[in-house]
């Protein structure tokens, strides 16, 4: 931002400046293209999820990244709405936002230091995994474009009680696996974690 | 009309896929390289919703795998910042061009 800005002004230019960014493209569908309240809204999220997931690989105050991602992740539960996935949005605001999130935040307390300087931020491979990067959303457009997906309905709504029913029926098996899965992570993490006696942080 | 095409839903996953890869590959800080590994996650698990949304033999089953999915993530990030933190107390530093450890 130009120094010439007067610093009380920032947060609200640069608020205007990202809510212009996330809402342009869903007025304009609206008006231009004859979209509906889903389809702004659709566009809202998706904007949403891309700058803010383009704010966590780009940032350089670390802090900033994980808040961003939390911004990235409530985003994306949105969009699991409007896909008709409800229990999948919970799951996401309980365990995304509410457990790893935080998690994350705490590592980065437990290990980092000041922000560290612009250039030691990213590899010195940044440029070419910039490079692949945009090569792999083109193909992956292009494949996704070009495939033909056969027989498609209209988009269903995941009613939650038979989502249960088959979760504790037909995947009930899986399920106890998770479960045994997520016992063996807490246990492995807090023996990984640990601080032997006399070592300090 | 967009929000009720499948090749929105999959562009959308594959971009933030992209991202991701991108933060993988590029970042310094072991935290930001999980971070990135969240979000390639997370479009997977977007384009597992997508496929279920709309295809009609899957239905219900695609939210089951991406519930599955998401707590497979959480134990992911458990023992992943658990090995970030235990390096970190014998290296002290984050950054993982500094653990060469085994290169040198």
């Amino acid at each position: 931002m130009p120094s010439w800005i007067p610093g009380a002004f920032r947060p609200l230019i640069a608020t205007a400046v990202l809510a212009g960014i996330v809402l342009t493209p869903a007025i304009l569908t609206v008006l231009l293209w004859g979209g509906d309240f889903t389809d702004a809204l659709f566009l809202v999220f998706a904007v949403t999820m891309l700058v803010s997931a383009l704010a966590v690989v780009t940032m350089r105050d670390i802090i900033r990244c994980g808040l961003a991602m939390i911004v990235c992740f409530g985003a994306l539960a949105g969009i699991y709405l409007l896909a008709g996935a409800t229990l999948v949005a919970a799951a996401q605001v309980v365990v995304y936002i509410g457990a790893i999130s935080v998690l994350i935040l705490f590592a980065i307390m437990l290990t980092e230091t000041k922000a560290a300087p612009s250039r030691l931020v990213f590899q010195t491979q940044a440029g070419p995994a910039g490079v692949a990067a945009v090569v792999l959303a083109i193909v992956i457009a292009i494949t996704v474009t070009a495939t033909d997906w056969g027989e498609l309905g209209e988009r269903l709504h995941t009613a939650t009680d038979t989502l249960a029913r088959l979760l504790f029926a037909d995947y009930v098996l899986p399920f106890e696996i998770v479960g045994v899965l997520l016992l063996a992570a807490v246990i492995g993490g807090v023996f990984i974690a640990k601080r032997e006696r006399g070592e300090s942080l | 009309m967009i929000a009720n095409s499948l090749d929105a839903y999959l562009i959308l996953s594959g971009l933030l896929f992209a991202i991701g890869t991108f933060g993988f590959l590029a970042r310094r800080n072991a935290i930001s390289m999980l971070m990135s590994i969240e979000l390639m996650l997370n479009a997977v698990n977007l384009a597992i919703v997508a496929f279920g949304a709309f295809v009609a033999g899957l239905a219900e089953n695609g939210s089951v795998i991406a519930i599955m999915v998401i707590a497979v993530a959480a134990a992911e990030a458990t023992v992943g910042l658990a090995i970030v933190i235990a390096i970190f107390r014998n290296r002290r530093t984050p950054l993982v061009d500094e653990y060469d450890a085994m290169r040198r």
